[in-house]
């Protein structure tokens, strides 16, 4: 079947997700502060709200705690609720919920019961917003057995995700970078899905192989082209999920690559990198590394107000490129 | 608010209200310079950031300063402030300082917080203002546990925090008035219920009609008072201050108000009607202070116009400061995350 493909914006995708979510089946709805006639804080809920009505996407109080529970156990009745922390730095308020509750519902009741819940969650620093605005705690959701912890980087993973999370019987996580919202990409029209448990290859290199994540994999990119300029090819993969990861797609490439760099925008320390790491340490591919593994991350800093600073704290494409000259050349 | 106390002032008039006697002409004058210098703070601050001069996000308080100058004109130096993103007024209320206010909005070194917090998180500890804050009903709890500090401690000191009306929906509020009362600490909750909480209004978020109505729930008093009306929210401030430092516990003030801008930057007020916000200004606090203090006999014309002329000049160097002043060094990236370096 030939499908249609456009070019629309992250924030477009995903609310094309939602719509056809919710026109495709009528337990799909949408909890969140202000995603009504305020059309969401990153207007990705938009005009929804006037094509499926209040109680379709329903603003909730100022309570995470309480809202996370709600969609808990609306989703334990029966419905397929969609829950939009305003920023993901607010999830730490429904922490008791998503960790304690959605999480491990299924497992201690003996797997007579599915938390069919997607929570998404605007994430990351760049917008001048400072300490409490611009986190990026994606590892702390995906060291917990019973999510599923996603972080798509362009339009079309962004809406296939997203399907793919709604279709899924169990609490899926979906960590947005709130500086890709506006960029643009190629999305199919209609129904499809991304798999929630597969990396991808976003570009096809054999010099060296960079991991990373969300608007990293832009960054990444941007890096990669412009040492292709110096004859360093590097690959670069694209996590996409991070409970779990998708262990084999590194070791492949890192078993063809021999050099690991792991780019990611949380804290560097006991983080995705430091898991990668480890994985690949474990495995086969530990014999073929050449280098040693290098690891990008975010300054041990809560994020900085000062825009020179906020780009100090996390890594950017000028790191990316001369990591790679590190990892590739020594130096 | 008729008064039945004596008048104290040579100048008095019938039928003023009596917070103005207590407080005097000289603490009348510094209110009302103080609410002026909150709007031209924040008027300027919006111009800078129209011309580009500021980045991130900054939530204006216009309409809304009588509530911040009211309640702190009850307090000391040494008393506690909690603040919400929302919180420019309540930092000058507290005796602020513009110069290093505009300093942290253009993330420079002299700023209150050196660059590191921006707007919502201007804080002067030196002055009691504990901080503003970034998640709605966070400072609730540390207002308490200031209090409850200030009890030990026997310092004599009150805390105040303040919030919105969409923060009264947060459990850290209802935990936070529940201990309060249970411990009797001395601290006042003031809720600026300007109606809405970004898009959502009280009544489709909130099941009381009153915030002040939660106070039954937790055993204590619930005022409400007129926001815009300096006299009013003055008043109930004093009255419950008195309380919390006297150990009787606290006081939960909801002062009805309205802001006159956006909720933020990126607010397209699609959830409100032109002339709903057009009614709010014309109840503008100032200009109702000031026609207070003309009425009552207790300012001049030509005084007043010599406030006015000294927040602008104050405002027109406080600008030229925050522009002159570094930037923090990229070097120093990771100073202050702890105590010891
Ligand atoms: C815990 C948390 N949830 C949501 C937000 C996003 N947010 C910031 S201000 C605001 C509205 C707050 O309303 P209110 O308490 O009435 O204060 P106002 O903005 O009206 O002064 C929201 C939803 C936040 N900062 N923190
Ligand atoms: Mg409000």
């Amino acid at each position: 079947m030939d499908q249609i493909v456009r070019e629309l914006s992250f924030a477009q995708a995903i609310q094309e997700a939602l719509s056809i979510a919710m026109e495709r089946d009528p337990r799909v709805f949408l909890m969140g502060e202000d995603i009504g006639v305020y059309g969401g804080a990153f207007q990705v809920t938009g005009d929804l709200v006037h094509r499926f009505g209040e109680d379709r996407v329903m603003d909730t109080p100022i309570s995470e705690l309480g809202g996370a529970g709600v969609a808990v156990g609306a989703a334990l009745g029966g419905m397929l609720p969609v829950y939009e922390f305003q920023f993901s730095d607010f999830a730490t308020l429904a922490m008791e919920q998503i960790v304690n509750q959605a999480a491990k519902l299924r497992y201690m009741l003996g797997g007579s019961v599915s938390v069919p819940l997607v929570m998404r969650l605007p994430c990351g620093s760049g917008t001048g917003a400072a300490a409490q605005h611009s986190q990026s705690l994606e590892a702390w959701f995906a060291h917990v057995p019973g999510l599923k912890v996603v972080q798509p980087s362009s339009p079309h993973d962004a809406k296939g995700l997203l399907l793919a999370a709604i279709a899924d019987p169990d609490p899926v996580i979906i960590f947005e970078h709130k500086l890709l919202y506006k960029t643009r990409g190629a999305v199919p029209e209609g129904h499809y899905t991304v798999p929630l448990d597969k990396a991808e290859t976003k570009r096809v290199g054999k010099d060296g192989t960079i991991v990373a994540t969300a608007i990293m994999v832009v960054k990444a990119l941007e890096a990669a082209a412009e040492l292709a300029k110096e004859g360093i090819d590097l690959e670069v993969i694209d996590l996409r999920s991070l409970r779990p990861i998708d262990v084999p797609a590194i070791v492949a490439s890192v078993t063809k690559t021999h050099r690991l760099m792991c780019v990611y925008e949380g804290v560097k320390s006991l983080g995705i990198g430091a898991e990668i790491s480890a994985a690949i340490a474990e495995s086969d591919a530990f014999d073929f590394l050449d280098a040693p593994i290098i690891r990008l991350g975010g300054a041990e800093v809560p994020i900085p107000y000062n825009p020179e600073l906020e780009k100090a704290a996390v890594p950017q494409v000028a790191d990316i490129v001369a990591a790679g000259r590190r990892l590739v050349r020594g130096r | 608010m008729a008064s039945n106390a004596l008048p104290k002032d040579a100048r008095a008039v019938p039928n003023r209200p009596a917070i103005y006697d207590e407080l005097g002409v000289p603490a009348l004058a510094d209110a009302f310079r103080k609410m002026q210098l909150i709007r031209r703070f924040e008027e300027s601050a919006e111009e800078s950031y129209m011309r580009g001069l500021i980045h991130g996000t900054m939530h204006l308080s216009i309409g809304q300063e009588a509530t911040a100058v009211g309640i702190c004109s009850a307090l000391a130096e040494t008393d506690y402030i909690t603040s919400t993103h929302r919180g420019h007024g309540h930092c000058i209320g507290k005796g602020g300082d513009v110069k290093r206010m505009f300093a942290e909005f253009f993330g420079k070194e002299d700023g209150y917080c050196h660059g590191r917090g921006g707007s919502m998180h201007i804080a002067d500890p030196t002055m009691g203002n504990l901080g503003a804050n970034g998640i709605v009903g966070g400072g609730i709890p540390i207002a308490v546990g200031a209090a409850l500090a200030s009890k030990r401690l026997g310092n004599g000191r009150v805390a105040v925090s303040f919030f919105g009306d969409g923060a009264n929906n947060e459990g850290a509020f209802h935990e936070a008035l529940n201990m309060a009362s249970v411990w009797t600490l001395p601290v006042v909750f003031v809720c600026e219920n300007n109606q809405y909480g970004m898009s959502t209004s009280t009544e489709r978020s909130t099941a009381v009609k009153n915030v002040a109505d939660r106070a039954v729930a937790y055993d204590m008093p619930g005022v409400i008072v007129d926001g815009n009306k300096f006299a009013a929210v003055a008043t109930a401030a004093r009255e419950a201050v008195a309380r919390a430092r006297s150990g009787g516990g606290p006081t939960l003030i909801e002062c009805k108000t309205y802001r006159t801008r956006g909720h933020s930057r990126s607010d397209r007020n699609r959830y409100r009607t032109k002339e709903e916000i057009e009614s709010w200004i014309e109840r503008d606090p100032i200009l109702a202070l000031e026609n207070d203090l003309i009425t009552y006999d207790l300012l001049s014309q030509a005084e007043i116009d010599e406030i006015r002329a000294d927040v602008e000049t104050e405002i027109t160097e406080a600008l030229a400061f925050a522009a002159a002043s570094p930037s923090p060094a990229v070097s120093s990236l990771t100073r202050h995350v702890y105590t010891t370096v």
